[in-house]
């Protein structure tokens, strides 16, 4: 990931910044444009999301994306937020703790770093709440 | 519109195959089809090429100008169009084909697909695979694409208590049929200790639940049914051509275990085929990972959601049970050289309708649906195929 794509996403990446839709209630992570039920009649505000839900389903990753080789194994997982929107993230946990439906909140983490240019990557994982 | 039939197919020996490149294996898919038929170069109209990532696997883009140009095709100038929709554009390039030749513009069409992705590093082939999901917000957090399947396995065991052993009989029966095509890239056995003995990729699936990284390409020509019998003794007719949609992230979806793209697709394949789910003699699903034949058979209606383990574990799934699937092997034996994988099916089912498909035959098959995939479920192609 190139330092301007990371860049202009930081304040989602730290702050679970989205949106949401004033028509319709909607909850946005991350923030969108359209809103996917309104589409275009939807109008749009930024939103700070709690940092509290549970565990939709996850996966403890042995063979690692790249940038994550020093993390192996990883727990991944499908979180819903309790505002609604669902969002793919590490849990910070020891894999047996883990269950479906378990509770959980965002912290700011080191998400990496990039091997040729020694740029760190921080972003949002969580842990049991 | 016009009604449209397969009259050739071709396809190379999938594998690792580091003695040959993108345009050799291409080409090779393409005059194999060609010769299959008797069409000569000079009664192409247009070519489609599904290719997911030439850029990332060899450098090299502009392969719809390559192809024709090392198809000896260059003084004919003909249109030739890739077509990308990650895992699924092979599916993709036979459906503009189909619609090619359907709409009347155009009568002989080849529909193509190759995927080159040996001449990169494992690590760096994942990583061009993993730019079918949403790269900024799943990739970001650590996404892999055993990742997201076993989510999506992990919810499906947790809701419907579907077993790891039905999981690694997927890839038992595909081996299995996968030892009975030439073309394919594993031909032998595995048992389900072998499945639930292999290293873990991402838990609960392990390196057997996983389909491998591939060279290989597949090519189809397509005709108008009218004309159709000018070229083949045995044309096949494409009763239905359809594709869907959705949220590109897995986390996006409603119901994390169901590909709504394979319902919406399939929905409509049956709607414009007239049939009905029960009708489907074989079919050839998108078994990137065992868990994927599993929510395939069930989003395309085989069985309800959440019987798929179990189906398959009653040898309903089989070669001589009730719908075979993956006569081919599938993914998982047979091989996924990403863009060829759609063409592929069609190449399979074309040969067990025409009753060339030798051992792994399926006795009277009349009606055959193909379903590829791209991402974890963003995109889904679905084409019917009858005798
Ligand atoms: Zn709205």
């Amino acid at each position: 990931m190139s330092v301007p794509m990371f860049w202009r996403e930081i304040p989602s990446r730290y702050n679970l910044s989205g949106s949401r839709c004033t028509m319709c209630g909607a909850y946005h992570y991350p923030a969108r444009n359209i809103c996917p039920k309104c589409r275009r009649s939807g109008k749009i505000e930024p939103y700070n999301f709690g940092g509290t839900g549970e565990v939709v389903t996850y996966t403890v990753v042995n063979t690692p994306a790249k940038r994550f080789e020093k993390y192996t194994p990883y727990i991944l997982a499908i979180i819903k937020l309790d505002e609604g929107p669902k969002i793919t993230a590490q849990l910070v946990c020891e894999p047996e703790d883990v269950k479906i439906g378990m509770r959980v909140r965002a912290v700011f983490r080191k998400m990496g770093e990039s091997g040729e240019r020694g740029i760190i990557y921080y972003g949002t994982k969580f842990v049991p709440a | 519109m016009r009604e449209v039939a397969v009259v050739g197919v071709g396809c190379t020996r999938f594998g690792e195959l580091w003695n040959r490149s993108l345009r050799d294996l291409v080409v090779e898919a393409g005059i194999e089809a060609l010769e299959d038929c008797g069409v000569g170069g000079e009664e192409i109209d247009a070519l489609f090429v599904g290719n997911m990532s030439s850029g990332q696997f060899t450098k090299q883009e502009h392969i719809g100008c390559l192809i024709a140009d090392y198809a000896g095709l260059a003084s004919f100038h003909i249109p030739s169009v890739r077509v990308e929709g990650a895992c699924a554009s092979g599916g993709l390039a036979m459906h503009q084909a189909f619609l090619a030749v359907a709409s009347g513009y155009y009568d002989v069409v080849v529909a193509a697909g190759v995927e080159k992705m040996t001449d990169v590093s494992t690590e760096d082939a994942t990583d061009a695979l993993a730019a079918a999901s949403d790269r900024e917000w799943e990739g970001f957090a650590g996404a892999t694409f055993p990742g997201l399947y076993a989510m999506i396995a992990r919810l499906h065991m947790h809701r419907y208590g579907t077993t790891r052993e039905q999981l690694a009989l997927v890839s038992v029966k595909n081996h299995a049929n996968a030892v009975h095509n030439p073309k394919a890239q594993y031909r032998r056995n595995v048992s389900v200790e072998d499945v639930l003995n292999s290293p873990i990729v991402a838990d609960p699936l392990r390196v057997l639940d996983c389909s491998p990284i591939t060279d290989g390409a597949a090519a189809v020509v397509l005709a108008p049914l009218d004309i159709a019998s000018e070229y083949t003794d045995t044309p096949i007719r494409v009763k239905a051509s359809a594709c869907a949609t959705s949220t590109i992230s897995l986390h996006d979806r409603e119901d994390i275990t169901t590909l709504d793209a394979t319902k919406e697709a399939a929905k409509r394949a049956y709607s414009m085929a007239h049939i009905s789910p029960a009708d489907v003699d074989i079919a050839e699903v998108h078994d990137c990972f065992t868990i994927a034949e599993i929510c395939a058979i069930e989003d395309l209606g085989f069985c309800a959601k959440g019987e798929g383990g179990k189906m398959t574990e009653d040898g309903e799934t089989e070669i001589g049970g009730k719908i075979p699937v993956n006569t081919s092997g599938g993914l998982k034996a047979c091989g996924h050289p990403v863009g060829a994988t759609g063409i592929k099916q069609i190449v399979e089912v074309v040969q067990q309708l025409r009753g060339e498909a030798g051992k792994r035959q399926v006795d009277g098959a009349e009606l055959a649906l193909t379903h590829n995939v791209g991402g974890s479920g963003g995109t889904a192609v679905v084409h019917i195929l009858s005798r």
